[in-house]
């Protein structure tokens, strides 16, 4: 039966005065202060009599009119009935409360007059921070929350055998594990849509950085909790400073700072990039995205996508200074903590096209002061020559140039202790028809930074990387590219070092050989130096690994006596679809893998030790992401590193003990456990086999002979059968006409 | 091992067989063609004609006297071995897509596909073993399986039980005489499509083949999955090995699940496991489409495999094969 006002029940009387509505009418309630968004309230201002008042609203009106509209009439300025005078405070409404905010964004703090600054706030915020009773009129000291013991966040250095940890990223799951070399990788945390994008080490290994649509987190500890988080809405990136202290995010859409945000003001509003500090978990600064120099469109009218710099702000290797580059004008240092611009000026270098800072404390001759050195270029601009500079900071003295000319483009290499700066420049003949690669090494820690002039190859460099802690380099070359031709051309990689000189000083650098005719196109140098693996990604056809040793013990060409290495070629692997290489932070291993976002061919990982022997290797579906976890720089003196260094032999006869021991167990669960299969199995074998006997023998029919019976009765019969087989070729034929 | 390329099929394979005496192959593709070979050279010893569309299925009777086929055509036919002659066509209404005989040869079961208006089904008729007989048509058994569909199925030892494997990754043992449900049980993922059931040499435990990349040993009896074995594609077969404790698994990427699908990407490899241990000991390369089935001759010298790519290829064990021992298996002969 359908409802109606019939069936309705009579004695449903009830008393309206008695029902509570409070929670619909806190959900309807008309809010007025939506209607006050438009009003600021401004003060300190100077307190004028009656005569005066006019006056002042026009010198104020004047002021307020430059971020927005506001007239005459529409501010309120109150006089003191008392005093006949104004109470140096009024009442402003804006046209719009964008308005507004504007206003308070842009007038607050500033000064009036010598005497007077004005603070500018919006009413709405005035009504809500500052009625009556919303402040307690007595002060409370803030209560000190008791210690709690944290997780300790460099736990997994304490692994009795050393092992090395890695994130392995792979469908829905983020995982870390222990390596185990060639068996199964131990899990330490797995975790289902632990990140949204991709998940990134912070560089000493710290923390896990996972991405989400609300912003960035940070784990760690070996309970793997949040430690951090970071709210920039749509964060597409993030980038650390060196020693962990601070952490830039950026997302491609400018943020839109609501009111009422927890962490973020409307000084964030608009922006892409947030500096943080990591420990407070607070912005320091946020800056906008710089458009990058050059046309917009090409020849056709289309835009052109330029590539984004990244990182755009670049750190300083002690996290004091952050720069950021406005491509072919200026370069912006700031200083770290209070973020503000060094001198409050940015470095003018017209025409500059990149920058990198020394990943180091330079250490140059006979200057004993704290500084920092940049590097960086710019391009001949009129009749003035190509220019690669080094500056100083704090000081902004540019402490070294080198004209350069023809130069269509120059990359900066800094070796990791900042001892050398290798400027690539690629230039072009006069007729610019073509190129060739000057290496222009700057030797920062001599006296005066002398600069060494490497040949001139005649191909372009496509890739060029320092031996870490070292003064060894490979560099890879490609040919003229034949045109229209489908495959890349060939590479050919070389390797220099430098000369045998006297005492401590480093000779001029040498060509030591150059193997052609390879597909190359990355180099991978071991974190300790001395190793490096040659390779091919992201290549169609070839997927070559070549793993190099520079000090190679065995016998030495005489062509190379003089030279500081001996490099051997050591082993080559092949990794179908190799996308991407990584070294493990202590140069013992190198984990090569091939990832579902390049192509969807046999994704998964291959893991090698630093001579090339394969390890381990692992398909796994839907393969994204490897990353070894950084260590820190390690504590140990000089002395004790060199001590260690000199009785590694008796190490390394510990070491061995243990890997047969651990070899030894293993195996022997495995016999075990195949023992018992074995056991189980032919036990349940025999019970099948009597069942079926004697159900056989119920109904009549003959036994069936055993299994393995059967087959062996077969075997022995090898007599049984011969088949005879002729084949009948011919060898020859001819035809004879006979008439 | 070199194998023996049998090139006299024009399309897929869909299924291959040894006779009892593993002398002659038989196998039949989807190009209506039913072709016996001899399994020690290759050489086709005949051919079947009469099917009118794509073959799925056949077997043989333990006394290679009788052949029976199932195809697209809706028809399942007996055929005399020796002369190729018709014996018997019994018509359905949708294709058979898996034909078996009892261990002694006296009944033979075909599973119908499901189709519009067509239930999938297992059909038991009585055959005599003997090519002069008149043969029963109407089925002495009729099992409905209108929960999953069916898609392979056959006899246990003593033709007890009808176990029957599904495409939802179900694997059911039936009463062979009443065709009662007796068990049901998951073995492999849910909604994964059972591909291959096949037989130890006394048919007290079988290994499915499965979609969801796993192949499993289980019991007739209970039911009970013995060991598994994970391979990293989608497989379509599986065979026990008798002589050594091994099983052959076979599959690979489906044609039409790639675009562009190149012979190491798709792996269309025959893989070896160890049966007990589970671990995989070998692979053998040679299929460029993946490996539709594979069979292992009864003496447990050698194995075919037929392929998506029109090709059988017959291998013959060499003596590495048969010596091949884990260190355990050693010491358990020595005692």
């Amino acid at each position: 039966m359908a409802p109606s006002f019939e069936n309705l029940p009579e004695d449903d009387d009830y008393d309206e005065e008695e029902l509570d509505f409070g929670d619909l009418q806190d959900q309807y309630e008309v809010r007025m202060e939506e209607g006050l968004d438009a009003f600021v309230v401004v003060d300190g201002l100077p307190k004028v009599r009656e005569d005066a008042h006019q006056k002042l609203v026009k010198f104020l009106l004047r002021k307020l009119n430059t971020v927005g509209k506001t007239g005459e009439d529409l501010i309120f300025m109150p006089i003191n009935e008392e005093t006949g005078m104004t109470d140096g405070y009024a009442f402003v409404e804006y046209e719009t409360p964008e308005q507004a905010v504007a206003a308070t964004k842009a007038l607050h703090g500033t000064s009036l007059d010598k005497r007077h600054a004005i603070a500018v706030n919006k009413l709405t915020d005035i009504e809500r921070y500052g009625r009556e009773g919303r402040i307690d009129d007595e002060y409370t000291a803030p209560e000190i929350e008791p210690f709690t013991e944290r997780d300790h966040l460099r736990w997994w250095l304490g692994d009795p055998e050393a092992r090395d940890q890695f994130v392995m990223y792979r469908n829905e799951n983020v995982g870390v594990y222990w390596n185990e070399k060639e068996d199964p990788p131990a899990p330490v945390v797995d975790r289902q849509h632990w990140t949204e994008s991709f998940v990134q080490w912070s560089p000493l290994g710290t923390y896990l950085t996972s991405m989400h649509a609300q912003g960035v987190q940070l784990w760690g500890g070996p309970s793997w909790s949040r430690q951090k988080r970071f709210a920039h809405p749509g964060a597409n990136l993030v980038d650390f400073s060196p020693n962990e202290k601070y952490i830039t995010t950026w997302s491609h859409r400018p943020l839109q700072v609501d009111e009422g945000h927890p962490i973020l003001t409307a000084e964030e509003d608009g922006k892409n990039y947030i500096i943080w500090d990591i420990a407070t978990q607070k912005p320091l600064r946020s800056f906008v995205t710089l458009d990058q120099a050059g046309p917009t469109q090409d020849a056709d009218g289309n835009a052109i996508k330029k590539k984004l710099q990244w990182p755009a702000f670049k750190w300083s290797s002690d996290d004091k200074y952050v720069a950021r580059m406005t491509q072919g004008q200026s370069i912006s240092v700031y200083e770290l903590p209070k973020m503000n611009l060094l001198d409050k000026t940015s470095i003018k270098i017209e025409g500059v096209m990149d920058f990198e800072w020394a990943p180091a404390l330079p250490q140059r001759d006979s200057i004993k002061t704290y500084e920092q050195l940049f590097c960086y270029w710019t391009p001949e601009l009129g009749s003035n020559p190509a220019k690669v500079g080094l500056m100083s900071i704090p000081s902004k003295e540019v402490v070294r140039t080198r004209n350069l000319f023809n130069v269509s483009d120059a990359k900066l290499h800094w070796q990791s202790q900042a001892a050398y700066v290798c400027v690539k420049v690629d230039r072009h003949s006069k007729s610019k028809k073509s190129n060739a690669t000057n290496l222009e090494i700057f030797r920062v820690r001599e006296k005066g930074v002398p600069v060494e002039v490497v040949d001139s190859l005649k191909d372009t460099v496509i890739n060029f990387a320092w031996e870490p802690s070292g003064d060894r380099f490979v560099l890879i070359t490609a040919g003229e590219i034949p045109a229209g031709a489908a495959v890349p051309p060939k590479t050919s990689v070389s390797f220099f070092c430098p000369e045998k000189a006297k005492g401590n000083a480093v000779g001029n650098f040498k060509h030591i050989r150059t193997i052609d005719k390879k597909n190359n196109n990355a180099i991978h140098w071991s974190p300790k130096g001395r190793f490096v693996v040659v390779a091919t990604v992201l290549s169609q056809q070839s997927f070559d690994l070549d793993f190099y040793d520079f000090d190679f013990e065995g016998e030495k060409e005489d062509k190379d006596k003089d030279l500081t290495a001996n490099l051997q070629l050591m082993a080559t692997a092949d990794h179908y679809g190799v996308t991407d290489i990584d070294w493990d932070p202590t140069g013992r291993y190198v984990a090569t893998s091939a990832s579902m976002w390049k192509h969807r061919m046999e994704n998964g990982y291959h893991l090698y030790d630093f001579k090339g022997t394969l390890l381990r290797e692992e398909p796994v579906e839907q393969f994204k992401q490897w990353a070894w976890r950084p260590r820190p720089p390690t504590l140990l003196t000089k002395e004790e590193q060199k001590k260690i260094r000199k009785n590694l032999r008796e190490y390394s006869k510990i070491f061995d003990e243990q890997d047969l021991a651990r070899k030894n167990t293993a195996n022997k669960a495995i016999i075990e456990q195949r023992r018992r299969l074995l056991d189980e199995w032919h036990a349940w074998r025999a019970r099948v086999e009597a069942e079926l006997y004697e159900e056989r023998e119920e109904l009549g029919l003959p036994p069936l002979s055993k299994e393995e019976e059967i087959a062996e009765a077969e075997i022995d019969e090898e007599n049984d059968q011969v088949v005879e087989e002729i084949v009948e070729e011919i060898l020859e034929e001819s035809e004879e006409v006979v008439s | 091992m070199r194998p023996i390329l049998l090139s006299g099929h024009e399309r897929a394979l869909t299924q291959v067989k040894y006779s009892k005496d593993g002398d002659i192959i038989f196998s039949v593709a989807k190009d209506h063609v039913v072709c016996a070979w001899y399994s020690v050279n290759g050489e086709r010893l005949g051919t079947y004609h009469g099917h009118q569309g794509a073959l799925w299925t056949l077997d043989v009777d333990p006394t290679t006297t009788l052949l029976a086929t199932g195809g697209a055509d809706n028809t399942m036919r007996l055929w005399e071995v020796k002369t190729g002659r018709l014996l018997k066509t019994w018509d359905f209404g949708s294709s058979i897509k898996r034909v078996e005989f009892s261990e002694d040869g006296t009944q033979l079961l075909g599973v119908t596909e499901k189709r519009m208006g067509h239930l999938s089904t297992i059909v038991v008729y009585d055959i005599k073993l003997d090519v002069e007989a008149e043969q029963a048509s109407e089925h002495s058994l009729r099992i409905v399986c209108d929960e999953a569909k069916a898609t392979v199925a056959g006899f246990s030892y003593l033709s007890k039980f009808i176990i029957s494997g599904h495409e939802d990754g179900s694997v059911t043992q039936w009463d062979a005489k009443t065709g009662e449900r007796l068990k049901e049980t998951f073995p492999h993922d849910a909604d994964m499509q059972i591909t291959d059931l096949q037989w130890s040499p006394d048919r007290t435990y079988f290994i499915t083949a499965c979609k969801d990349k796993t192949a499993k040993l289980v019991t007739a009896k209970d039911l009970k999955v013995l060991k598994t074995y994970v391979a990293d594609t989608p497989l379509n077969s599986a065979a026990i090995t008798p002589v050594k404790d091994y099983v052959i698994l076979g599959g690979g990427q489906a044609a039409m699940d790639v675009t562009t699908t190149s012979a190491r990407q798709g792996k269309f490899e025959a893989r070896f496991y160890h049966k007990i241990f589970e671990e995989e000991i070998g692979r053998v390369r040679g299929h460029f489409g993946p490996l539709n089935y594979v069979a292992v001759s009864p003496q447990g010298t050698g194995y075919c495999s037929g392929g998506e790519d029109g090709y059988v290829r017959v291998h013959h064990f060499d003596k590495p094969y048969f010596d091949f021992k884990f260190e355990v298996e050693r010491e358990n002969d020595n005692i």
